[in-house]
């Protein structure tokens, strides 16, 4: 159950924004995404998760084996908070609604419409969806945006359960999760302008 | 795959899911049409199984782009696409819930104003089967249109100058069937060929909507 990145680059919208990116991620680890806006990092994750092809490089990882939480949380404002994350325990083919709803402390709002909770509450009620995938690895992008200072500590502990359950995470944030993480800086990886001899983006992207 | 079909048939009847919209407009364009061109029943009689495919086409175009749409926006489509159901399934999926909430509605509904238009006793019948065979193939198409354009700001109205040419073959021969059923003619040959273009439409389109997604979404 191990991700294995080797000399990704990754392009958005036809442009190379990182290369040469290699790190590897066993059962238990954590791993921090760091670095300026515009760097890369969001695009790095979708790659991670096979939303889209990468540049170069090869991504060595099981198959179904890893759950992605983008910036916005896929949360239906008229489904109440229990039908949102039933919705996606069956789609996973898992369970654990109730135990979700409890680790993210949703349980009190179980039957409010998603439409009606508050920016963190819904934020909660998005990571509580990587609970109920029953996925190992799962990849965050800015998981902590609109959290409360306890809910952030809430999340923290959740994390370190699922890497003390040997589940791996994947993480781009800019706060400190108190975790027993590795960082990786990707300032250094920033893609080299073609005329520095850095490669040229596609643009033929339907296809590319 | 189930639970898609439940949440999106759940999403239709909640508030602001947009149910029984394409039913208003379709009763809407039955009750407009004797206005415009007059109350004479023959007049009425022979043009109705056009108006009524016209309008049961107009009513399915409108709800269209809030197939994909909607997922887009709060991200559940990123999330459908890395959650283990195949994407092809999905749209599939989508396709039978947006027909479950419009397409079959207008299919029973159709007959009641197949009245208002003076449609001749002897097409009710085909007007019930020729659209409850060609409705799919609208749902499955519009589908198609949909992925195309997703992710574009104000995408409906390309995509339904995308759409509407793609549901030229399913009108001709649905309003064929009608026009010929009516009349007492044979109706083999467009039936046909209207269950050949729904057939070939759920067997194809899904592989091809969900490309367009996966390119979309890039």
């Amino acid at each position: 159950m191990e991700l294995r990145i080797t000399n990704l680059a990754v392009a958005r919208a036809g442009v190379p924004v990182l290369e040469g990116v290699s790190f590897a991620l066993r059962p238990g680890q954590a791993l921090v995404l760091r670095g300026p806006n515009g760097i890369g990092k969001t695009t790095l994750l979708r790659t991670v998760a096979g939303l889209q092809p990468a540049l170069a490089g090869d991504i060595a990882v099981a198959a179904e084996s890893v759950a992605y939480a983008a910036h916005a949380d896929g949360v239906k404002a008229t489904l109440t908070v229990t039908e949102n994350l039933a919705f996606w325990a069956a789609a996973y083919g898992s369970g654990g609604v109730a135990a979700a709803m409890a680790a993210m402390d949703l349980a009190s709002l179980a039957d409010r419409r998603a439409g009606n909770l508050s920016a963190g509450q819904r934020r909660r009620l998005g990571l509580a969806r990587l609970l109920v995938t029953g996925r190992p690895i799962w990849v965050m992008d800015e998981p902590t945006i609109s959290l409360d200072a306890a809910s952030v500590q809430l999340f923290a502990g959740v994390v370190r359960a699922h890497l003390a359950d040997g589940g791996a995470a994947l993480i781009a944030t800019h706060i400190d999760l108190g975790l027993e993480a590795g960082v990786l800086d990707l300032t250094g990886h920033k893609a080299k302008p073609p005329a520095a001899g850095g490669r040229v983006g596609t643009f033929d992207e339907a296809f590319g | 795959m189930i639970a898609l079909l439940i949440r999106d048939l759940r999403l239709a009847v909640r508030a602001g899911g947009g149910f029984g919209l394409g039913l208003a407009f379709f009763l809407l364009v039955a009750v407009i049409v004797p206005l415009g061109v007059g109350p004479e029943p023959a007049t009425l009689a022979k043009i109705s199984p056009g108006i009524l495919w016209v309008g049961a086409l107009l009513s399915c175009l409108l709800s269209l782009d809030r197939i994909f749409a909607l997922d887009f926006e709060d991200g559940s489509l990123d999330l459908l696409a890395t959650s283990p159901m195949p994407l092809e399934g999905v749209v599939t999926v989508k396709a039978l819930a947006h027909w479950l909430v419009t397409g079959l509605p207008l299919v029973l509904v159709a007959p009641v104003l197949g009245l208002l238009l003076n449609l001749p006793g002897a097409g009710y019948a085909w007007l019930l089967a020729s659209l409850a065979l060609g409705t799919p193939a609208l749902s499955v198409i519009g589908a198609f249109g949909a992925a195309l354009t997703v992710g574009l700001k104000r995408g409906g109205l390309l995509m339904s100058l995308l759409v509407l040419p793609l549901y030229l073959p399913t009108l001709i021969f649905g309003a064929e069937v009608v026009r010929r059923g009516a009349q007492g003619l044979a109706v083999g040959t467009p039936l046909a060929l209207l269950a050949g273009i729904t057939a070939g439409s759920l067997a194809l389109l899904p592989f091809a909507a969900a490309a367009a997604i996966r390119v979309n979404l890039r």
